[in-house]
């Protein structure tokens, strides 16, 4: 304490900052340079020539030395005193409280989440809440679902799948192709659809769940891709590239959402309007997160999903119990691919159309992300990153009026997913275990405990 | 030796022949004994002589290269080990076991970690998950009983105030009751223990005794044991087989063992602090006994 | 028969390329025990280094010999590459070293969305293609019209790969480095405690890797003439499947895993289904994973209870 207190009141140590900022500087010059400063562009003749832009890489550089001037003299030491004064762990108190304001949280959202399209609608009108509702309700509440989905393999099992996507794709391909080919409802198709992405889960999961740690996360990409390869390849059955395109839309107890006299909107006398196809889809799609959400939220409390966190934390010891764990993570896996699989034939009805290009494997990282960003396990957390994750890389769309300042070139979409990455590492730095990373005790005896997540495994899978 | 003893008579587990070899080592070599129903067994010997081996043939984290395990229930059900995997083992065959260096679900509370160790009945209870899901069958009753049984062997290892608490957070004492008590929820036939008084002190040493003796005694739990703790072995076991490099060098009743000239021949070939310990602990209980 | 050695000869190409990338993944598997996912962007991002610098230097700077263009450029790129990636650990993964084991994986995947899509807005979306460097081709016979012919490219491939691996080998094995590397592989703690800057040396791990990234972004560049920011995904997966083939942590391991890697790719190309080649790769990827999980010259893994 006398330390920190004497270095705090010596003042910040600018020496020192400056020297670490003109390293930086230089390293900064040395990459960005070339990389910004040297533009590689076509010229008239289709000849490649470099484009003297030393001047943005000189701007950069300024940034870095700047940023790095004021980390090193100000941010470092005050989270160095910080850290002296209270330890990362937090005491019981802090945890419980935690833990109530997430239940109250949650409570708000749900409501939130009910209310939210009407919300749109009477803020930005009929037309207008199209974007709001389709663009971050749905797509937000699609990852939503991914992630709690996967959330029960990597957060509750253990096991790290960075081929997850390959199930949504089994969803939406199923859906696609036998809503074309069978002519089968959506309502018909969508439990069909779980049903065989589970099944995929188990034949893919069978060979590889005997494999540990980072060899399990490589095959199941692996997986993945091979996957998407042969839908890419399979042209007779998949279309190829090229994808599937008017896949039928969902319909409401029969009721369709087009312009015929039976369609919705003549037959509640409303003006036509793509919006209340918009707001049922994304009702249909919260229904299916909370039926993730409440489906794992039982299976937590019964003996399977007891003995997929007691794997995540030993399964030598889950053996010696006679827990059977090639079954118990192939439950995982299947169930965890069927929830993909449900939002994959979601998916795949609300676009009209599908594509291999929709199930590369950054989809996968992204879901991977959402799930450890929000903290391992953590149904709460899991949404929050996803809101932060996606919702905040969508409002990125939304700056186009930056043009005014960076002129016409400037392309906000470009920045997107950069930033999405940057996103990822920072919040990796500062938070390694995730948004909410206290895990809820499934059986009570006397008092619930939160319990801290410096205790809880991250698994071996 | 005599034959008035229980494990010639009415043995619980017989191990024939048992080798094991990785690669060009042999860990366990010919070994061949049997533990006796009822009785306490222990599994003594210099460090590397292969104890844990065995135990891992016999709960089967390691199939054996050669040898037959071969397990008899009260009830009368015959088990070859050396067949099974590992958590058939523990289902089937109902040999639990606990670890050298604890292995505790230590993210899980107390009471989940004994929950989890009642997986396989439970399960059944739930219909497999599926009944458990939709909120049908019996298995709110099911699982009331399995916090019962819970409490029993909380109550027997005195964690009740800790149940709530993440099984990681407990002391090191604690965390060793703990282990016995998630062993003895699966109800084994035969608890295999893995030096269980490892880092204790003595007065906890002596409580773990009274918690051995009291398992034997009200549940008819067959136990074995490896340990080092030469006051433990001595004052609960009734039969003790010594190992050395993989092969059985004595086997009898704790007072046979102790005036083996082999076993003490073993014990001085270690180094010196060990010999000085055991015949400190020798000396002692002769002493006592006198 | 000539088909086939025709195509052998493309393969060993292909798979010294996948080996010096490889050296990077089971390099720094080996001493810290993470994926480093970004270390494909990173092969990308030299590839680009080398791009940027073979422009200045043949358009601004008026040299005229290839050959000294390249050289001067590889070196470039090794330095600059080392340096980024030398920053990436320094920033991205030392920060989470011995927190929980997937925090660095993400960061990883983070690194790797950023290294690619900071390259697309920096340098542009579009494929960079650039003149035919080397020219040169030697016909070696000539059999029913099909002619079977090695390039200059290919021997500048599989020569600069030989030498550089031999020189390499020779750091690991015989210098005081390689000595405190294959320590901290061991146990880092106890390497620590016996005076080994541990830190250092795990930082100099991730930049003799990206400097063998930075050499294969360069054949690359020169073999393929043409360079695009998303370039660092799929040869990426090919190295570390390679590297997991061979034996992850074990760099002859790699080299080989990155030879057959490129056997296996051409070979399956021309005689099965050129469509479905990388589908073979991660097959086997899968096969070899699943029923030798240890690799063609790793060491097992011993389950310990």
């Amino acid at each position: 304490m006398a330390e920190s207190s004497k270095a705090a009141a010596a003042g910040p140590d600018f020496g020192k900052a400056a020297k670490d900022a003109l390293l930086s500087g230089i390293i900064a010059f040395a990459l960005f340079g070339p990389l910004v400063g040297l533009r590689t562009a076509q010229n008239m003749n289709n000849e490649l020539v470099v484009l003297n832009e030393l001047g943005k890489a000189l701007l950069i550089t300024a940034i870095v030395v700047a940023g790095r001037f004021l980390l090193s003299a100000f941010v470092f030491p005050a989270i160095a005193s910080r850290g002296k004064k209270s330890k990362a762990i937090l005491t019981p108190e802090e945890v419980a409280a935690a833990s109530a304001r997430t239940r109250n949280v949650s409570r708000g959202a749900l409501l939130f989440l009910l209310v939210y399209p009407f919300l749109m609608v009477l803020i930005f009108g009929v037309q207008g809440s199209i974007k709001w509702v389709d663009n971050f309700g749905i797509q937000i509440l699609i990852y939503v679902m991914l992630g709690w989905g996967l959330n029960i393999v990597i957060g509750l099992a253990g096991l790290l799948d960075l081929g997850y996507v390959a199930f949504y794709a089994v969803g939406a391909y199923s859906y696609a192709l036998l809503a074309i080919n069978f002519d089968l409802s959506f309502w018909i198709l969508l439990p069909l659809s779980g049903i065989l992405a589970a099944f995929w889960g188990m034949i893919l999961g069978f060979p590889v769940l005997r494999l540990r740690g980072d060899y399990l996360a490589i095959v199941t990409l692996a997986f993945g891709e091979i996957i998407r390869l042969v839908l890419i390849n399979w042209k007779d059955f998949s279309g190829g590239s090229a994808g599937i395109s008017s896949i039928p839309k969902v319909t409401l107890f029969g009721i369709k959402f087009d312009a015929s006299p039976e369609g919705f909107a003549k037959m509640f006398d409303l003006p036509m309007s793509s919006a209340y196809y918009k707001i049922f889809l994304y009702y249909l799609i919260l229904a299916l997160a909370l039926l993730t959400a409440y489906v794992t939220l039982r299976l937590r409390r019964l003996p399977i999903g007891r003995a997929w966190e007691a794997l995540r934390e030993d399964e030598v010891a889950c053996r010696s119990l006679g827990i059977n764990t090639t079954n118990t993570k192939l439950t995982a896996f299947a169930i965890g691919a069927m929830f993909a699989g449900f939002a994959g034939s979601f998916f795949a009805a609300r676009q009209g159309f599908v594509s291999p290009e929709s199930f590369v494997f950054m989809e996968s990282a992204v879901i991977v992300a959402i799930v450890v960003l929000g903290g391992m396990g953590s149904m709460v957390g899991v949404a929050i990153a996803a809101v932060v994750m996606i919702g905040g890389t969508e409002l990125l769309r939304e700056l186009s009026f930056l043009k005014v300042v960076f002129g016409n070139d400037f392309n906000p979409d470009q920045f997107r997913m950069l930033i999405f990455g940057l996103a990822m590492v920072a919040t990796m730095i500062v938070r390694p275990r995730g948004f909410v990373s206290a895990r809820q005790p499934t059986a009570v005896l006397f008092e619930r405990k939160a319990i801290s997540g410096d205790l809880v495994k991250e698994g071996h899978g | 030796m005599s034959t008035q003893n229980r494990w010639e008579n009415d043995p619980i587990l017989e191990v024939q022949h048992l080798t094991m070899r990785f690669g060009g080592l042999v860990a366990v070599n010919d070994l061949t004994f049997r533990a006796g129903r009822g009785d306490v067994t222990a599994l003594i010997g210099p460090n590397g002589a292969g104890k844990t081996t065995v135990f891992n043939c016999i709960t089967g984290f390691y199939k054996p290269t050669t040898g037959m395990l071969q397990l008899k229930h009260r009830a009368g059900g015959e088990w070859l080990l050396e067949r099974m995997p590992d958590f058939k083992i523990a289902q089937k065959a109902r040999v639990a076991r606990t670890f050298q260096n604890i292995r505790l679900f230590s993210g899980m509370t107390v009471l989940e970690n004994l929950l989890v160790a009642q997986h396989n009945p439970l399960m059944i209870a739930s219909g497999m998950t599926f009944l458990g899901v939709l909120g049908i069958g019996g298995y709110r009753a099911k699982e009331k009983e399995a916090i019962e049984r819970a409490k029993y062997w909380l109550d027997k290892t005195r964690l009740m105030e800790r149940a709530d608490d993440p099984a990681g957070d407990l002391p090191y004492g604690a965390q060793r009751r703990l282990e016995i008590a998630r062993a003895m929820c699966t109800e084994p036939e035969l608890l295999c223990l893995d030096e269980p008084a490892a880092g204790l002190n003595p007065r906890e040493s002596a409580e773990l005794n009274q918690l051995l003796l009291g398992i034997r005694e009200t549940e008819g739990t067959s136990l074995l044991l490896i340990e080092h703790d030469m006051s433990v072995v001595m004052e609960i076991s009734d039969h003790v087989v010594v190992l050395e490099y993989g092969t059985k060098i004595s086997d009898g009743t704790p007072a046979e063992v102790k005036s083996d000239p082999k076993v003490i021949a073993a014990y001085l070939g270690v180094d010196d602090e060990e010999v000085e310990t055991v015949e400190h602990q020798l000396d002692v209980l002769t002493g006592e006994a006198n | 028969m000539e088909i086939f050695v025709q195509q052998l000869i493309n393969g060993i190409t292909l798979g010294s390329i996948y080996g010096l990338i490889a050296i990077g993944y089971t390099m720094v598997f080996g001493i810290i025990g993470m994926v480093n996912f970004s270390h494909g962007d990173v092969f990308m991002v030299s590839a680009f280094f080398a791009l940027i610098f073979f422009l200045v230097l043949t358009q601004w700077l008026g040299v005229s010999s290839v050959i000294v263009a390249l050289i001067i450029v590889m070196v470039i790129s090794m330095i600059l590459t080392g340096l980024l990636s030398w920053a990436i650990e320094r920033i991205a993964y030392r920060p989470l070293r011995g927190s929980f084991r997937l925090a660095p994986l993400i960061s990883a995947i983070g690194m790797s969305i950023v290294l690619s899509n900071f390259i697309q807005v920096a340098q542009g979306p579009r494929n960079k293609p650039t003149p035919p460097m080397v020219r040169d081709v030697y016909t070696l016979w000539d059999a029913n019209g099909y002619a079977v012919t090695l390039s200059l490219k290919q021997i500048i491939i599989i020569a600069v790969t030989i030498i550089l691996l031999a020189a390499f080998w020779y750091l690991v094995q015989k210098t005081p480095l390689g000595r405190a590397q294959r320590a901290c592989e061991q146990d880092r703690k106890m390497a620590g405690l016996l005076g080994i800057n541990v830190d250092r040396t795990i930082s100099l791990t991730f930049v003799m890797g990206a400097a063998l990234a930075a050499v294969a972004g360069t054949l690359f560049l020169m073999y393929y003439g043409v360079v695009h920011f998303a370039d660092g995904f799929a040869p990426g997966i090919m190295a570390f499947t390679a590297a997991v083939l061979g034996g992850i942590g074990s760099l002859p391991g790699a080299v080989l895993g990155g030879l057959l890697i490129g056997l296996i790719e051409t070979l399956w190309g021309q005689y099965v289904s050129a469509d479905y080649k990388n589908v073979a790769a991660f097959s086997i990827l899968v096969v070899v994973l699943i029923f030798m999980p240890q690799g063609i010259l790793g060491r097992p893994e011993v389950e310990k209870v």
